[in-house]
């Protein structure tokens, strides 16, 4: 077999030090705790992205957990994550000599991107309608809990509250339905929203080099999560069937039999579709074997039956017992092995096998992984000002000639006011704090 | 506003118009990310095998089903997922097959698929071989742990990703194994972030005249989803957690208390209740009305947290005879966010914000007829998206496609078919 090149060494230049793909185009970011994740996806991919921040820094910089569990406007690791390679001035926009500066900063910009409550803006003398109209060409991106008109526009919402009413937590939980249903971590109502607003984005960016004409773009968090639950709406949608919630599996109209289990070391892995060729009953059997456990496994004769039929097909179940039975032995040697070894070793064992089977690690495992160490999915960034050198995850997805890259940790506040804004107005704005508008300190 | 547009008069301009795509793809994880270029006007062209009736996409005549028939041109979910593309059939197997798929791509912008990885190559189509083919072509392979590394021949589906990538284990109850995610969240946001490789590739193509391989490792993308924490792990040198410790309804980043999922009147009822601040906890304070709320131990966010359990007891006490979206209506009118968990046919039957938005277009599907899919979660004010027209048969457009695209002639094309190739 010839294996499939590396991408990052498809190109005879060095990928390394190739602009990324959106390298050229100009977003102005309102630091937003919605909109963040969109930015940080057009940053990394090489967009120049600036980051409007309040004086004396915005609230999500209050987000923990802190580096050295100390917290302060420099050290909330949910803001270096968000925010790398972006660069970050402060813009008072409750004042008229702010709000003036933005508007020439959005001028000159491809992309203004916003995660405000809707109206907000405008209630400080921001008008939308009216710098678009200035500015055919601009493309403007508004991400918010419920999209920018209609009866919830202002509702309060948080990421539990989103998962809640928008349709993931319905599906997610245990068997046990005394038990709450649950919500996953990882901000991922904003995270979902996020990559929609990035593509739909690009989408507008495609139909501006084609026509010169820019537009704005509404991005709904709470539909955005109606559309990622997949059987949990199509069920309903196709058939009208309600699915319900089961443990470490996907929520189904009928009950399904269990698939995640304990390893002998008190770590979880995860089953795929149970075995059904005879290549994966003998890998049962040669790994019982490899673990003497041949003997102890009350099942195997079925397993050896199933090699010498050549393995079952799901449309023999419920047709045939001898089937059913050699169906659900083989799903008993998974968790029979399970038991005797450790997660890690189950997993890898089935799946050197060909069997499927996952491992469920917890986020920061993954990036200690043999494989994504070897894919360079972990990557430093210097935080100089910290004297340290920290590993952050890496490429999403991944570009063979316009590299995905960190180009920078996240911003200090105002750390880039004089090189963004010394342009628009070098007598007035090159110097740090000179006009009221610009200040990168807080008030008073 | 709804995007659904039943004349071509009504139609929105086509951002993608133009944009070719030759689709190996398919499941959730590929075909997703196709259909969202489909919807904004790219001419999606699906390939699939038709020795096997298409069944490598296991969705293809899996449930749900619009009535009693069976079979693989009347799965649900494969109609969601497909919706807008053009559907032919290539048996790759045969010299053939591989030359009309080659004259394909040479007259495509993309090539995409979530084969296993390597597959496409030992079919033949390596990336330098579509190169060949078209020298600018943008090629986005897909699937659970890239094509380069020593687990890249490791098979999966969306729960493996998932919990491979770290988003299963912080999804649970404390003292409880890991929940996990009642569906593949991986296959959505997979497909959505190779949307965004194909859109990103075309933008740098159209600046440079450059095509490229964009290789996605879905586990990958999902460790990105769970940024923060793995920030905090390698910067804070924590030890890696065990399971059972992790107890995802509560929020420790932002610090919140109240913030859960407590019961409501009625059989598996919940409302999900959180107070950002100090102002949130007064407003819920006054719409709870009762004295346990007014303890000491509560007055401030530290005590809140020091004993949450507490004030979750007495907070479930408060909502487990009230109405899930009674509690939510009136903790929403006094400016507390809140949300009763929502079942299926609420937000897709009675949700003003989902129904406003038009977030369940009709589609007309040549056998199921007229069926509701997903919709987007954006709205853009030129360029919206269309979603009209059912997913493909198997091979429903091989005439259309390989008459018009590639010139065969219907006797040509029966002589293909009677042949085995397509």
């Amino acid at each position: 077999m010839t294996g499939a090149p590396n991408p990052a060494e498809a190109d005879v230049t060095s990928p390394e030090s190739l602009p990324g793909p959106l390298h050229g185009l100009e977003v102005v970011e309102l630091a937003s705790e919605h909109a963040a994740w969109a930015g940080k996806l057009l940053a990394d991919l090489g967009a120049d992205v600036t980051l409007v921040e309040p004086p004396g820094g915005h609230a999500t910089r209050s987000i923990g957990p802190f580096v050295d569990d100390e917290p302060g406007p420099e050290r909330s690791l949910w803001w270096w994550h968000h925010h790398t390679s972006k660069n970050g001035v402060v813009l008072d926009l409750d004042t008229p000599a702010g709000v003036e500066l933005l508007h020439r900063l959005v001028q000159r910009c491809d992309i203004v991107l916003e995660g405000e409550q809707p109206g907000s803006l405008a209630a400080r003398g921001i008008d939308r309608d009216a710098i678009m109209a200035a500015a055919p060409a601009l493309i403007w991106v508004s991400v918010s809990p419920f999209g920018q008109q209609g009866p919830r526009a202002q509702d309060p919402a948080t990421d539990l509250t989103l998962m809640a009413g928008g349709g993931p937590v319905w599906n997610c939980g245990y068997d046990d339905h005394t038990l709450p249903p649950v919500r996953g971590l990882g901000g991922q109502a904003a995270n979902v929203a996020g990559v929609h607003a990035a593509t739909a984005t690009l989408v507008a960016v495609v139909h501006r080099d084609s026509s010169g004409l820019g537009q704005h773009i509404d991005v709904n968090m709470h539909a955005g999560l109606n559309v990622t639950t997949e059987l949990g709406s199509y069920e309903w949608l196709v058939a009208r069937h309600t699915v319900q919630r089961q443990t470490g599996r996907h929520a189904s109209v009928s009950p399904t039999g269990p698939t995640q289990l304990k390893a002998a070391d008190g770590g979880y892995v995860t089953l795929g579709f149970p075995p059904r060729s005879a290549r994966d009953y003998q890998a049962l059997l040669d790994w019982l074997g490899e673990l003497d456990l041949a003997e102890a496994f009350p099942d195997h004769v079925l397993l050896e039956m199933a090699v010498e039929r050549g393995g079952v097909s799901i449309v023999e179940l419920g047709q045939d017992p001898i089937v059913d039975e050699i169906w659900n032995a083989g799903r008993a040697a998974m968790a029979f092995i399970a038991a005797h070894v450790d997660a890690r070793a189950c997993f890898d064992g089935f799946q050197q096998r060909g069997v499927v089977c996952g491992i469920v690690n917890a986020p920061e495992e993954v990036m200690s992984d043999p494989h994504f160490v070897a894919r360079g999915f972990p990557v430093p960034v210097e935080h100089a000002d910290l004297g340290r050198t920290v590993t952050y995850p890496g490429a999403p997805i991944r570009f063979s000639r316009s590299p995905w890259r960190i180009g920078s940790r996240a911003p200090h506040v105002g750390e880039h006011q004089g090189e963004v804004l010394g342009p628009l107005d070098s007598a007035q704005t090159a110097q740090r704090g000179a006009p009221p508008g610009v200040s990168p300190d807080p008030p008073g | 506003m709804t995007a659904t547009a039943t004349a071509e008069g009504d139609r929105p301009a086509a951002a993608l118009a133009g944009i070719r795509v030759c689709d190996l793809s398919g499941q959730l994880a590929g075909a997703g990310a196709t259909r969202y270029l489909a919807a904004f006007g790219a001419e999606v062209i699906r390939v699939e095998d038709p020795t096997n009736k298409g069944g490598w996409d296991i969705i293809r005549g899996a449930t749900p089903f619009v009535d009693d028939r069976r079979g693989v041109d009347l799965g649900g979910g494969f109609n969601n997922h497909n919706v807008g593309k053009w559907g032919v059939t290539l048996n790759l197997r045969t010299a053939e097959g591989k030359e009309m798929l080659a004259a394909l791509i040479r007259t495509s912008d993309v090539v995409t698929e979530n084969f296993a990885a390597g597959v496409f190559a030992r079919m033949g189509f390596s990336y330098d071989v579509l190169c060949e083919l078209r020298p600018d072509i943008i090629y986005v392979s897909n699937c659970g742990f890239g094509q380069t590394g020593p687990k890249r021949d490791y098979k999966t589906w969306g729960p493996i990703v998932q919990a491979c990538s770290g988003l299963t284990f912080n999804s649970a109850l404390a003292g409880h194994e890991p929940a996990g995610w009642g569906y593949s969240y991986m296959d959505h946001m997979g497909a959505n972030y190779m949307a965004l490789a194909v859109l990103a590739a075309i933008v740098h193509r159209n600046r440079t005249g450059e095509g490229q391989w964009v290789d996605i490792s879905c586990t990958e993308t999902g460790a990105t989803l769970t940024g923060t924490d793995i920030l905090d792990f390698g910067v804070n040198q924590r030890a890696p957690r065990r399971a059972g410790t992790v107890d995802s309804n509560r929020s420790a980043y932002p610090a919140m208390a109240p913030h859960g999922i407590y019961p409501a009147a009625g059989e598996d009822a919940w409302v999900a209740v959180a107070c950002r601040d100090e102002s949130d906890w007064a407003a819920c304070r006054s719409v709870i009305s009762e004295e346990w709320a007014d303890a000491e131990n509560f007055a401030h966010l530290e005590g809140r947290l020091a004993h949450q359990d507490e004030l979750d007891r007495h907070l479930a006490g408060w909502t487990r005879g009230r109405d899930r979206f009674e509690v939510a209506r009136l903790l929403l009118a006094a400016g507390v966010p809140a949300a009763a968990v929502a079942m299926p046919e609420d937000r897709i039957d009675h949700d003003q914000v989902t129904a406003d938005w038009g977030l369940w277009p009709t589609v007309h599907h040549t056998l199921m007829g007229d069926v509701r899919v997903e919709g987007l979660p954006v709205h853009l004010s030129r360029t919206d998206w269309v979603v009209d027209r059912g997913a493909p048969c198997l091979g429903e457009h091989n005439a259309q496609i390989f008459g018009g695209r590639l010139g065969l002639t219907p006797d040509e094309l029966a002589d293909l078919a009677e042949r085995g190739v397509l």
